[in-house]
């Protein structure tokens, strides 16, 4: 069925990509400038790249924050937070001081340290991720894939049973999330070819 | 684990596809945007787009290849970016921080300078600041002397910087630079194999990943690019004229026991 994707736009990244990935899988998708444009979205996505406090500010400024309460956490529209998108959903973030996240998954983001120094941050490039449960975001894929990762920050929930997908750089971190309506992934799906398309279309597919 | 990166480098001149030699002599392949699908379905690591057209407009000279945009450089960026879903590098003629926000708008990831960051650095520092390290990579092309020294050349290798490559990833890594290209010019179109010092120099001076390019000519090379300390290893013309080039390269690189992606990982289900 074709769903309506809202890419939210407050300033934080590159959208044209995540658009083009949507629009390839045969939705509609559009880039969401005004809080009040996501209302006749069917689904929500939280892109971003970018520095942890700076996001969540200019979340805060233009009305996101109420809006997505509403169409997210009442109204129950599946919801996707890629990269910083993914981050912002902790309660806390430690990037150039402390800030106060999302909440709506208990947590902290946390600098990559991977005890080997010869692993470089931000750690960029293609990672496996393996599966903690091959249904929803994973729903077709095997046990693992390979996915496109650009960051230095990773989202450690208080939680365990959140997590839905794991990667290895020196040590294990949470590739990925998902409880209820709510979904992220650390890697970027839409640069990942056929196997982040695949995730996307999941996505798509979950109904309200 | 983390994969290396195998990596095709486009080039284009005046709208078209072409192979080159030394940097001097080019060969019209083909249309790029036939050519971004095709690698697109071979589900590669990454692409990178380099517009090699020198100053002036573009002069399409024919008119057979009937596809709307290519006399716009920037139109073609925007056809690869709608059938691209890998991470997306453009280079060429960028000239400031207004002319990187124009391509990322358009749909590309990173966007590669060279002459521009060495006439004007702080362009690395100013684009680094905007859009992050990660978006930003720097191009060195080096040419090998006789004598067996290594310069940096700018202009499309015309002209000499006066700079080790060694010592000019240093500071463009101090800048803000997020990744390092790296092509030697003597080595560009001859197939005769990486120049595995030059990569081994500007590794070792950097923290950033450094891209190897340049003189790819058996898929059996790449493998000497990573072990020269290369990141991500990438070439130009082997990509053109052989079949299977994404599968023979990354095998070849498995059997020299370098872990890639391998792109028959994901299941195919509709």
């Amino acid at each position: 069925m074709k769903q309506t994707i809202a890419i939210i736009d407050y300033g934080v990244g590159n959208l044209t990509s995540v658009v083009n990935a949507f629009l390839a899988l045969g939705h509609e998708a559009f880039v969401a400038r005004r809080s009040d444009e996501l209302g006749r979205a069917t689904h929500l996505v939280l892109p971003g790249v970018g520095a942890f406090g700076d996001g969540m500010q200019k979340l805060q400024r233009a009305g996101w924050v109420e809006t997505l309460g509403v169409e997210v956490k009442e109204k129950g529209k599946p919801f996707l937070g890629i990269c910083l998108g993914m981050q912002l959903l902790a309660t806390t973030g430690t990037e150039h001081g402390v800030h106060s996240g999302l909440s709506w998954i208990p947590g902290i983001v946390e600098r990559l340290s991977p005890s080997d120094p010869g692993l470089r941050v931000p750690h960029i490039g293609w990672n496996d991720v393996r599966f903690a449960r091959r249904e929803g975001l994973y729903a077709g894929l095997g046990e693992t894939d390979v996915f496109y990762f650009v960051h230095s920050y990773v989202l450690k929930p208080s939680e365990p049973s959140v997590v839905n997908g794991v990667c290895f750089y020196g040590a294990d971190f949470v590739a990925s999330v998902e409880v209820g309506n709510i979904r992220g992934t650390q890697y970027h799906p839409e640069k990942s070819q056929k196997a982040g398309l695949k995730v996307l279309e999941n996505f798509a597919r979950m109904a309200a | 684990m983390l994969k290396k990166r195998l990596i095709p480098v486009l080039l284009l001149q005046n709208g078209l596809l072409v192979r080159s030699e030394l940097f001097k002599i080019h060969q019209i392949i083909g249309n790029p945007f036939y050519e971004a699908q095709r690698f697109n379905e071979w589900n590669v690591d990454e692409l990178v787009y380099l517009d090699i057209t020198r100053a002036g407009g573009y002069d399409l000279r024919r008119d057979d290849h009937k596809v709307r945009g290519l006399g716009d450089p920037l139109g073609i960026l925007d056809a690869v970016a709608k059938t691209c879903f890998m991470p997306l590098t453009w280079g060429g003629r960028i000239r400031s921080v207004e002319d990187m926000r124009e391509r990322f708008s358009r749909g590309a990831d990173k966007i590669t300078i060279n002459t521009s960051a060495f006439r004007t650095p702080e362009m690395i520092t100013e684009g680094a600041k905007a859009f992050g390290s990660q978006a930003i990579v720097v191009s060195i092309d080096a040419l090998r002397h006789p004598d067996g020294r290594a310069e940096v050349f700018v202009d499309g290798g015309t002209t000499p910087a006066g700079k080790t490559p060694g010592g000019w990833a240093r500071e463009v890594e101090g800048r803000g630079a997020g990744e390092i290209l790296l092509q030697s010019i003597d080595r560009d179109g001859t197939g005769r194999g990486y120049d595995a010092e030059l990569i081994a120099e500007v590794s070792s001076a950097v923290t950033i990943p450094v891209i190897a390019c340049s003189g790819v000519g058996r898929f059996e090379d790449y493998a000497a690019g990573v072990k020269a300390g290369a990141s991500a290893v990438a070439a130009a013309n082997i990509w053109h004229f052989t079949e299977l080039t994404d599968r023979q390269g990354k095998r070849a690189l498995t059997r020299a026991g370098v872990e890639v992606r391998l792109p028959q990982a994901t299941k195919r289900q509709s």
